[in-house]
């Protein structure tokens, strides 16, 4: 019914748009993207806007019977049970957050999206190997997985990105491989063959440019689950070891004093919150805009 | 160009079951509404059959939804006029009121059987429900009901249909089932939005001799909506013609047809290509540029605790035949008779046994990449097989890019004289394939496919997606382009009309094996197989005084392709009964 | 549909094998010595070579998996290095605890994720549809660990409606059940809602219409069928998610599951717990994904288990 009538008349084409614009149309991906350039800012300007050093056990950091000082004052947000700023510890733990969220989503997103379309445009014995191994990889209890590769190497910032990769890109594989071998029954493909188009020339001319919207898209959603996988990690204490600060080591450092200062829970994990929420909304937006299988979905 | 309408909807006479008058309906867009329908007026009589006809985007399946209260809300909506239905205006009741007219009063039968039933609930619930929502029946009794519709359409096997899902039954057994769901309770209007269009033409042709047969027996007035002349000349009383969401011509269907008043009508009418008695120029005989002997495609069909081949689905089985150069050479038949699995052999893209000879070389995977020089293809759906993210201009060099054929600058050159052989301005060249309408983009394909001065273009289905007048334009373009490049075609349709007018000679296939195989003069004016005269007689004619003589309305199914392995099945034995004229010896004949 | 059965059993086993190698792998090649971890730092190099003979752990690392497999399929996990029990034994006793906690937490995902979703796709595009987003948004969002830590201080030691941790009552239950199930509640909303809205575009939702059905029955009888079908095979998927949820949910709230035996496990480096509960877990997200392919053809007739 949509298509235009009478004597092809070329349609109208809609004035394309940026992205950019399109997204900024959307009230949650703005709130998003504020979040997130809220955090960057944070991150790289840590050494000059915190106001303490993050490492410093600070003698008046601690009320007199050795409790840390609840927020207000001279702390902002005010201080742990070694005495540290907990407002410096979060600004600095915002580089940790990011600094993993960026390697360790770039290495899954890389590994998945070689191993997904390599599968799904030649099937055939090397696609199923690749899917065999996507399960195996599925049947490992992701979590647990990672505890046992975080334990088995000292947890360094790097050591700790890797493990979160090897876990993280069993997703971004499967729904590659989906998106690929769908993409490769498409009669645009099969026109491209009759033409005597190679595989190479498929692949990286006809394939893989209709996949980059989607990859943009998981790997944004992915930082999300990265960024939470890091913090959960680090709270159980194999992830980012102190004193380096992490917002999960933050929590798992006070979290037997969180009774009667809950704010030692209370910030960091507000902060894990938003900037994982802040990436979900970018990430679902960017969906919107440049998936076109999903157009028109709200 | 705007007709007044021929009869004023205005004055509501009594005896009118259904009166439209100056039906508005708009869509709201970004750039404000956007009309689908405008001052739409016309009248129904009791047990009339009214046929709204036109090409796509006429607003005639707009209409349908307006009447029945189905509009896409709050997007699509009536934005003026009254739609008078027994005296209450359909437009102007609330929800709840118009619950107990729809499927009750007026039902309603869509193009889709695929998609129309639901997948997961058995026929049987789907047909009860239906009673059930407006009549105070029992489980027992609507189930009883149900079966006395499910037979009144005739189809095979009631009782057992009635715990079925949909997806175990064909096409054609889903559109009876809706069809059933649709006269179970009797009602005063029928709306039928394309109801044969996605169906083989036999299935159409049983289709539309039962839904007249219900039409008598129950006396419904139907309205039927429909691009297909040929439809419209078999079933309706009336007519009203639309173009761009306006009426531009209502009268009978005799006069209509005989004398059309507006130029519209009259060019939709000439559009259409009519079946003659099969006269023309006999064959060319020139020398072959294609020769396929006995071309098998099969798939397997892995089964069991160790996956192996149990079952094989023969799509093509012992196909031979050739094609002239310079020669429209058609494959014609019904869905799953193998036409389109013959043509991704041709071209490479399925595997097969047998020889696939183009010009003098032999196709294997060593000679693919030099034969397809020489035979390219032209898909059905010109949307689909041009990459959305290229410019035309690029996706038209492609073919010289792949085999490194010219400069960049030589290679622009070819294409601007490619666009303009198919028509098209080479100003366009930069543009994206959705910035064209759907003729525009099977030109672009074909001017790919000319790119490399293939020796055979294989056409499958290519103009089957297209409006009639833009089908004829197509049409004739590939006619000219043959004489100009003395390129041969493939022409692959399940349209028997357009196969008549476009083709040299006529390959007839069914169940994978060619039945008939002869000139266009052989198959349409003596065709002698039980299957091509079946074919050939279920076309609907676009003629209202063309008498049809009465045929039987039950189904018949086609025989499934999927065989055990080892169980090949039986091959027809093609006989010449003069001049060339193959026909298949039984064991081939259908049911 | 039984060689369909065999078939997938066939390959499951191939799996979990799979699963035994590389865990077992990964433990071999681990920095952290086990027999010191036993020995204790004042162990004589005699002492140290004594244990490991006795471990079997001087083998080469064929053979060790090898008997490690053979002791297996007769059911024998190996003893725990540090609490000299046998491991299936452990895991056996942790076990009801920790099923029930995931039982809890996928009636709570299903709950509240399949009620949203419906629920914002018949009110798509409005202020209630749009708020329902930003919860399940949250929801997904929210680090497992913080979400307890919060419910505890609020609910438990603020309001005190709920007890602090442990397991006993249906009162243990309800926090740790909430906290492990918010994530999949998240997911499941925002799935149903897009499942949902594809269906009710759908034409046999238009033929529902037209056959004049109500509004209420086109919902339950004809939308929700279909658009469910996406969720069910989630939930196979779901149950890895919750093997790595319950080791944070276990902690957080002291819940006595495998969860926690794993965890200390971990930080004591003993390797047959380790290899038990990997390997329980396993099987769990594998049998669950049988299952979910198995219900599958009861839901949607089109599908045939080949």
């Amino acid at each position: 019914m949509a298509d235009t009538a009478g004597p092809e008349p070329i349609v109208a084409s809609a004035r394309p748009e940026g992205t950019l614009t399109r997204l900024m149309r959307r009230p949650l991906a703005v709130i998003g993207f504020v979040l997130i350039v809220v955090t960057v800012g944070a991150a790289v300007f840590a050494p000059w806007i915190a106001p303490f050093n993050p490492d410093d056990q600070m003698f008046d950091g601690l009320t007199l019977q050795g409790a840390p000082m609840p927020p207000g004052g001279k702390f902002l947000l005010g201080t742990d049970l070694l005495g540290r700023d907990l407002l410096s510890r979060i600004l600095f733990g915002a580089r940790t957050s990011l600094i993993i969220g960026l390697v360790a989503n770039g290495a899954a997103l890389t590994i998945g999206t070689v191993i997904g379309v390599t599968a799904g445009y030649f099937r055939g014995w090397l696609g199923a190997a690749l899917m065999r191994f996507t399960d195996l990889m599925m049947a490992f209890p992701a979590l647990l997985l990672a505890i046992c590769l975080a334990a088995i190497f000292q947890p360094s910032l790097w050591i700790v990105a890797m493990v979160i990769a090897i876990v993280n890109w069993v997703q971004t594989a499967r729904v590659l491989y989906t998106e690929t071998t769908s993409l490769a029954e498409r009669e645009f493909i099969a026109a491209e063959k009759t033409l005597g188009a190679g595989h190479i020339r498929i692949l990286f001319r006809h394939i893989l440019p209709h996949l980059v919207p989607m990859i943009i898209v998981w790997g944004t959603l992915g930082i999300s689950t990265t960024v939470l996988l890091e913090a959960t990690l680090s709270y159980l204490g194999v992830g980012v070891q102190p004193p380096t600060p992490s917002w999960g080591n933050i929590i798992f450092e006070n979290q037997t004093y969180f009774q009667s200062a809950p704010w030692l829970v209370f910030f960091p994990g507000a902060a894990i919150l938003l900037l994982a929420l802040a990436f979900n909304l970018v990430g679902d937006a960017l969906r919107d805009v440049l998936d076109p299988t999903q157009r028109g979905r709200d | 160009m705007r007709q007044e309408p021929v009869r004023a909807g205005a004055n509501v006479i009594p005896d009118y079951l259904l009166t439209v008058e100056a039906l508005n309906v708009s869509a709201r867009t970004e750039a404000g509404l956007k009309p689908l329908v405008t001052d739409l007026s016309f009248s129904l009589r009791p047990g009339e059959t009214l046929a709204i006809a036109g090409e796509s985007g006429s607003g005639k399946s707009i209409t349908s939804l307006a009447i029945m209260g189905l509009l896409p809300q709050p997007a699509v909506r009536v934005t003026g006029g009254r739609i008078l239905f027994g005296g209450t205006d359909l437009a102007q009741l609330p929800e709840r009121r118009l619950r107990e007219i729809r499927g009750n009063r007026i039902a309603m039968i869509f193009q889709e059987p695929m998609t129309s039933l639901n997948p997961v609930m058995t026929v049987g619930a789907q047909l009860m429900e239906a009673l059930q929502a407006h009549a105070p029946l029992g489980r027992a009794e609507a189930r009883a009901e149900a079966l006395a519709a499910l037979k009144a359409v005739r189809i095979s096997e009631p009782e057992r249909r009635l715990s079925q899902y949909p997806h175990e039954l064909s096409g054609g057994m889903r559109q009876r089932v809706m069809i059933a769901m649709a006269i179970a309770l009797k009602p005063d209007l029928l709306i039928a939005d394309e109801p044969t269009t996605a169906l083989d033409v036999t299935v159409q042709r049983e289709v539309l001799d039962l839904l007249r047969a219900l039409q008598r027996e129950m006396g419904t007035a139907i309205i039927l909506i429909t691009h297909d002349m040929g439809v419209v000349a078999e079933m309706a009383d009336r007519v009203v013609v639309m173009q761009g969401g306006r009426k531009v011509e209502e009268n009978a269907v005799r006069p209509l047809f005989a004398a059309p008043a507006a130029p519209y009508t009259r060019a939709l009418l000439d559009a259409v290509p009519r079946m003659g008695r099969g006269e023309g120029p006999a064959a060319r005989s020139g020398a072959a540029v294609t020769r396929l002997t006995e071309v098998t495609v099969t798939y397997d069909l892995r089964g069991g605790l160790l996956q192996r081949v149990r079952h094989r689905v023969h799509a093509a089985e012992g196909v031979s035949f050739d094609i002239r150069s310079g020669e429209t050479f058609s494959l014609v038949g019904e869905s799953g008779c193998g036409k389109s699995t013959i043509a991704k052999a041709l071209v490479g893209l399925a595997p097969f046994s047998g020889g696939i000879e183009v010009a003098g070389r032999m196709l294997t995977p060593a000679t693919v990449d030099q034969v397809r020089r020489d035979v390219q293809m032209v898909f059905q759906d010109p949307m689909a097989s041009l990459d959305p993210r290229m410019r035309v201009g690029d996706l038209v060099a492609e073919p010289l890019v792949i085999h490194g054929i010219g400069t960049p600058e030589t290679r622009r050159e070819t294409v601007r004289a490619l666009f303009h052989k198919v028509g098209l301005s080479s100003d366009q060249l930069d543009r994206y394939p959705h910035e064209f309408s759907g003729g525009q983009r099977q030109r672009i394909c074909i001017a790919r496919a000319l790119a490399l001065r293939p020796k055979l273009i294989v056409a499958d289905e290519s103009v089957s997606a297209l409006d009639v007048s833009v089908q004829a334009r197509v049409l004739a373009l590939l006619k000219a382009l043959k004489e100009e490049f003395g390129v041969a075609y493939l022409f692959i349709s399940h349209d028997m009309a357009v196969v008549e007018n476009i083709s040299d000679r006529v390959a007839v296939m069914y169940l994978g094996q060619i039945v008939e195989m002869g000139t266009r003069g052989q198959i349409f004016g003596d065709p002698r197989h039980p299957y091509t005269r079946r074919l050939i007689e279920a076309v609907p004619v676009p003629d209202p005084t063309h008498v049809r003589s009465p045929a039987p309305l039950e189904a018949r199914e086609i025989p499934s392709p999927l065989r055990a392995v080892g169980d090949p099945p039986p091959r027809a034995r093609l006989v010449d009964i003069g001049a060339g004229h193959l026909v298949a010896m039984p064991p081939a004949a259908p049911g | 549909m039984l060689a369909y059965l065999a078939r997938r059993l066939v390959q499951a086993a191939l799996i979990l094998l799979g699963v035994a190698f590389v865990t077992f792998a990964l433990l071999y090649i681990l920095p952290a010595d086990p027999v010191r971890q036993i020995a204790g730092r004042a162990a004589t190099a005699q002492t140290v070579a004594n244990i490991r003979h006795q471990l079997g752990l001087d083998q080469p690392f064929l053979v060790q998996f090898w008997r490690y497999l053979t002791h297996l399929l007769q059911g024998d996990m190996g003893r725990s290095y540090m609490q000299k029990t046998e491991v299936a034994t452990l895991i056996a006793a942790r076990m009801p605890a920790t099923l029930l906690l995931m039982l809890g937490a996928i009636g709570c995902e299903l709950a509240l994720g399949l009620t949203m979703g419906v629920i914002a796709a018949l009110k798509r595009g409005t202020g209630v549809d749009q708020g329902l987003m930003i919860v399940s948004f949250v929801g997904v969002s929210a680090p497992q660990f913080v979400v307890g830590l919060l419910l505890l201080y609020v609910f438990a030691v603020q309001l005190g409606w709920f007890p602090i941790g442990g397991y006993g009552s249906f009162r243990h239950l309800v926090l740790p059940s909430i906290t492990l199930g918010i994530l999949g509640a998240g997911w499941y909303s925002r799935m149903m809602r897009s499942s949902m809205i594809d269906v009710l575009r759908q034409d046999f939702i238009r033929t529902a219409r037209a056959k004049g059905l109500a509004r209420r029955r086109i919902i339950l009888r004809h939308a929700l069928p279909n658009a469910i079908l996406p969720i069910i095979a989630m939930i196979g998927i779901d149950i890895g998610v919750f093997m790595g949820g319950i080791v944070v949910v276990e902690s957080v709230y002291g819940w006595p599951g495998i969860g926690q035996l794993a965890f200390q496990a971990i930080q004591r480096v003993d390797i047959p717990i380790i290899m038990g509960v990997t390997l329980v877990s396993a099987c769990a997200i594998v049998l669950g994904n049988l299952l979910a392919d198995l219900i599958a053809p009861f839901i949607d007739p089109r599908i045939k288990l080949r």
